[in-house]
């Protein structure tokens, strides 16, 4: 088979590509609420003590019949699992609640307050009265089993490079645990994000290229963040990718941290459908239709009792396992077929094995394709005829205990089998990985998952409320980027203010002092600033006071303002020993008459020096004076007395 | 009112009718927000009267005030029917034949996605359809008995419970589950103890404490350490079978005279008290942790003497209680008052006239202790003394539910106050030990080095 089943490389893909392959692609954006309290108990919000912990909780989770009368298909695939969850809880993060065996009390009204603004800025229509739902998640990745979420507004719209982005619902739900480990049946969770208060932006799937998410994505961030109502940093705003193109399937890419992998993610999987329907069309020509697959498995472990390929060697010896080799009937060179870059259709089927039978230590099956030295063409030979393989087959050799076996030998012939579905994309979340591929998850759940939760009656948002919250919502961002455009902020520096959480601030400091240029106080909050961070200095330390100190001084000495830049950094980089109005008070005591830098001036002048240029001497000596007075005297008048004296 | 605006009242009952349109119809919204499309559902009665619960087709529910609506189009109509999936519940001669009888509450369910609504799964075939691990265990059989939150059952229920238990055993049973809410377990245990003497097979109470329509019940892992219990153990006894810790490790056997439950909301709720449990339990094995329960036995010589006199009461007694409190239940014709004592067993000294009085109208009045663990001691001081002139029995460690239990129990026997007396005091299932094991007090204090250790290294 030819490797016609790939698109271009990343680099060269253009809208058009896109467009062909049918690419669709949307957002779900989590953004955690700046809020003092977690959603439903009165656990503090925020408080993260990642190593500590002060006792664990095992739990199973275990599917519900949903209304069809068979499980759920994620819920199933949890089951045959058979995991072992392990919550490890601190004692100051987490409350009976989150474990399950306290109900829920009544919802925190300040993250209620933060989700209607959200929805107010974003244009969505609001409900007028909330319905906690239950969404389940049987990853253990909360320990109810569900998630309690509900939404206060659908439909909103975010403007995009003169488009409207639709925006589907904005859901505010309680964040779930973060994963340690998932070691065979072992999943390890600590607790102390669970129950955080999030919001859930989903858009609809209109972005029609891997950029354009990104920017929407980054859109939908500055706008949440514009509030200054939303926490910021590692972990507190985390995106899901969904992506199908023609003839696959909605895929969830999960916990995608980087923005900037978006792109990436997106293209890689577009790369896996495109790939899984040609090897479809592959199988299909060769004649192996759903109703046609066929496979045999064995027990080989007798034929590798004294192979030297270390992970079988071990299993046998060690570990006292067993070894089966499964004979996928007509798929020879199917495994060995790409799906993304560096990755193989086997990986498919290798992720099954770890996630689903709990195989989880690499590698975990061994397949007739392998190119790698491993355990030699006498022995393959020998298990080829063990299992009746003929020359068109392809083999997956699979080794762990009896139980996990039986378990992973099923799911590697349902995958192989889904391949020749007619649509052969199976319904997944897949993890986003760094190198912007991405590997199978968990099955992706049905919409059966949804159900209203029984224990917390509706809650009705009056108008009144409402009215209320609109009075005091934050301004649209893309208004304030208009206004600072016709204060003269430059271009680069818009978004930045307009989405920082300090975009109020600085239009009071703008107000208030309104001697000083805007773009003055915008370089100095937004630009020096985040260079001083890069180099290591502890920017938290410029507070609004110090802010509002600096400019009330600057306000009514102007030169002062030249200088700001020297004294922030000195103060900065001073620990706290030094005061900034105290070295405000010391600069301006000594202020520097016209007189004396007139006498600066002619000492420079009498200095003969090889300018290459009348505009190199000036640029020189108004260098050299300015040095010894800046901030005591305008630049601008030592400039006129320069310019004087040299014509 | 109709169903077809089921829980729906004035003022939105006019607005979904001028608009023609009911509950299951698919709609298209206009308000003043704009347009909303969904499918409207039936209101809680309990809800207000002010909005519509829409379901979206993201399947999250919302309300939306009738105030803000300008007309309603219909689109559509799908109404939600249940049935519960049924397999047969495979038949295994070689294994223990149980019976589980229900009282009300759910043990297992499914779920109703379009409404929430939990559907009870009780049959064999809908047990084996949520829970099929059951089969391995034994050949079902249920019945329900009738279905009453767990607060409703009362003397009526017991007797008909018991006599109940009595045929199963006649009919040969290799064993009982019955499931019971968890709100007053304890006291249907307890009232089966006395009832139900001589049980020559295990019988065993389970409910949950998270509804089984959740994945992280513990709803079937007690209802297979149950069905494990009645099927394979030698304890021919009454027990409630619950979750010993939190985690999802093992359930306990607790003998149904000295259990309670000691939580509003932990699965573990459910604690001997003075004493150690019985078993425990996981899928695997039963770990006795005494050898002084019952064996079960070959024959089907059980005793049932379901009898129950509904004119007891039970008093918490508080500082600052009024005779009257006692009077009352004096002249309104009760037989029997099992007290709640303070400490050792005490009530203030205002309240002796009403002790008095209560001898003199021929009432039971029977002492127990408020602090639940350790036994009634009336010698020590001096006014436990006066109170036992003044007729007050004091039931040594009994619990205030069981004595409740036993006293109307035994009233329901005779009239004879020394009879009473007689039964009252003689244990009959373990509800009044000879004395309490050093380990039959544990309330561990979070916070203390040694425990916060202990909880680091042991889930629970």
């Amino acid at each position: 088979m030819t490797l016609s089943g790939l698109l271009k490389p990343f680099e060269e893909m253009t809208p058009e590509d896109y467009a062909e392959i049918g690419l669709r692609s949307g957002l779900e954006v989590h953004q955690q609420l700046l809020t003092d309290r977690k959603l439903f108990c009165r656990c503090p919000a925020g408080l993260y003590n990642t190593k500590e912990y002060d006792a664990e909780i095992l739990r199973h989770m275990r599917p519900t019949l949903s209304e069809l009368g068979e499980y759920d298909g994620t819920a199933l695939m949890e089951f045959k699992t058979r995991k072992e969850i392990i919550y490890r809880i601190n004692h100051q993060s987490v409350c009976t609640y989150e474990m399950d065996d306290t109900p829920p009390f009544e919802i925190n009204q300040q993250a209620l307050d933060i989700a209607l603004q959200l929805a107010m800025v974003m244009n969505y229509k609001l409900v007028s009265e909330i319905h906690i739902a239950r969404k389940q998640y049987l990853d253990g990745s909360i320990p109810t089993g569900f998630q309690r979420t509900t939404i206060v507004g659908i439909d909103g719209w975010l403007p995009y490079k003169g488009r409207k982005i639709g925006l589907v619902q904005l859901g505010l739900e309680e964040d779930s645990c973060r994963e340690v480990s998932d070691i065979g049946h072992e999943r390890i969770y600590i607790t102390d994000r669970l129950g955080m208060p999030i919001t859930e932006v989903v858009t609809e799937p209109v972005m029609r290229t891997p950029q354009e998410v990104a920017d929407v994505c980054n859109i939908i961030r500055y706008v949440s963040r514009s509030t200054g109502r939303v926490r910021t940093g590692l972990g507190a705003a985390r995106e899901d990718v969904n992506v199908s193109i023609a003839g696959g399937t909605r895929i969830e890419i999960k916990g995608v941290h980087r923005i900037k992998l978006i792109p990436r993610l997106i293209y890689h999987e577009a790369q896996r459908q495109y790939s899984l329907l040609k090897i479809r069309d592959e199988l299909r020509r060769r004649g192996i239709t759903p109703d046609t697959f066929q496979y045999e498995w064995v027990d080989v472990t007798s034929y590798l009792m004294h192979t030297t390929w270390e992970p079988i060697q071990r299993a046998i010896h060690k570990r006292q396992e067993m070894v089966a080799c499964v004979n996928l009937k007509g798929f020879l060179g199917i495994l060995s077929y790409p799906t993304q870059t560096g990755t193989v259709f086997s990986k498919e089927i290798s992720d099954r094995v770890r996630v689903i039978a709990c195989l989880t230590r690499q590698p975990n099956i061994l397949t007739s394709e392998s190119t790698e030295v491993t355990i030699g063409n006498v022995v393959w030979n020998r298990i080829r005829k063990a299992v009746r393989a003929q020359a068109n087959d392809a083999l997956i050799l699979v080794w762990g205990s009896s139980q996990d076996v039986k378990t992973a030998i099923d799911e590697i012939a349902i995958r192989a089998r889904e391949a020749t579905l007619d649509c052969p994309v199976p319904s997944e979340t897949r993890q986003a990985l760094d190198d912007g591929t991405n590997g199978f998850e968990r099955i992706l759940p049905g919409p059966e998952r949804m159900y209203p939760d029984t224990d917390l009656p509706p809650l009705e948002i009056t108008p009144q409320r409402i009215e209320n919250l609109a009075e005091d919502v934050p301004e649209q961002m893309w208004v304030r980027e208009d206004r600072y455009r016709e204060w003269g902020v430059p271009e680069h520096l818009l978004v930045p203010i307009a989405s920082s959480m300090q975009a109020e601030l600085f239009e009071s400091l703008v107000k208030t002092f309104n001697r000083l240029s805007p773009v003055r106080i915008a370089r100095l909050m937004f630009e020096k600033t985040v260079a001083w961070r890069r180099e290591g200095l502890d920017t938290s330390r410029l507070t609004e006071a110090v802010w509002q100190t600096l400019f009330t001084h600057a306000n009514t000495h102007p030169p002062l303002v030249e200088a700001a830049e020297t004294l922030l950094e000195t103060f900065l980089k001073s620990d706290g020993t030094v005061d900034l109005a105290t070295q405000i008070h010391a600069f301006l005591l000594p202020s520097i008459d016209e007189a004396t830098v007139k006498d600066l001036l002619q000492q420079e002048l009498a200095v003969e020096r090889p300018y290459t240029s009348p505009a190199a001497k000036h640029h020189f000596i108004m260098g050299n004076v300015m040095k010894q007075c800046r901030g005591k005297i305008a630049g601008a008048v030592v400039n006129q007395l320069l310019n004087e004296y040299l014509s | 009112m109709s169903d077809s605006y089921k829980g729906y009242r004035e003022p939105v009952l006019s607005v979904l009718k001028k608009n023609n349109v009911r509950v299951w119809s698919e709609v298209e919204m206009q308000t003043t927000r704009g347009e909303f499309k969904g499918l409207i559902l039936p209101r809680s009665e309990t809800a207000d009267a002010k909005h519509i619960v829409l379901k979206l087709i993201n399947g999250y529910n919302i309300g939306i005030a009738a105030e803000l609506v300008q007309s309603i189009r219909e689109v559509g109509y799908k109404e939600a029917h249940y049935q519960i999936p049924e397999k047969d519940f495979p038949v295994d001669e070689g294994k223990p034949n149980v019976k589980l009888l229900g009282t009300g509450g759910t043990i297992a369910s499914r779920l109703d996605y379009r409404t929430g609504a939990v559907i009870p799964a009780f049959s064999p075939g809908e047990l084996y359809g949520s829970v099929p691990e059951l089969a391995d265990y034994c050949n079902l059989e249920t019945e329900k008995l009738f279905g009453v939150f767990s607060e409703n059952m009362g003397p009526e229920q017991w007797i008909k419970t018991a006599e109940a238990i009595g045929e199963e055993i006649e009919k040969g049973v290799d064993g009982i589950v019955i499931g019971h809410g968890t709100d007053t377990m304890h006291h249907t245990a307890a009232v089966l103890s006395f009832m139900v003497q001589n049980s020559p097979i295990p019988i065993v109470m389970v409910g949950s404490q998270r509804s089984s329509d959740r994945p992280s019940s513990d709803a079937a892992l007690n209802l297979i350490h149950a069905v494990k219990t009645a099927a394979e153990s030698d304890m021919a006894e009454t027990m409630v079978c619950m979750f010993g810790p939190t985690s999802d490790q093992y359930g306990l056997l607790h003998r149904g005279t000295r259990v309670r439950k000691m939580h509003s909301s932990y699965r573990s709720t459910f604690r001997t008290i003075s004493d150690i449990p019985l078993a425990m339990v996981d899928r695997d094995k039963i770990t006795p942790l005494r050898q002084d329960y019952k064996r079960r036995r070959s024959d089907r010589n059980v005793n049932i003497n379901a009898v129950f006199e509904e004119k007891v009461s039970i008093v918490y007694y508080y500082p600052n209680m009024k005779p009257d409190i006692i009077d009352s239940l004096v002249d309104n014709g009760y037989r029997g008052i099992v007290i709640a004592g303070t400490g050792l067993g005490h009530v203030n000294k205002p309240v002796y006239p009403a002790l008095q009085r209560a001898r003199e109208h021929g009432v039971a009045v029977y002492m127990t202790v408020q602090t639940l663990w350790g036994y009634v001691q009336m010698y020590v001081y001096e006014t436990g003394r006066e109170m036992m002139q003044l007729g007050v029995v004091p039931t040594a460690n009994m619990l205030p539910e069981t004595a409740y239990v036993k006293l109307g129990w035994a009233l329901g026997q005779t009239d004879d106050l020394e009879k009473v007396k007689e039964i009252m005091l003689t244990p009959i299932s373990g509800e009044i030990t000879e004395r309490e094991p050093y380990n039959g007090y544990l309330v561990y204090q979070g916070g203390i080095p040694e425990v916060e250790e202990f909880l680091r290294q042991i889930k629970r």
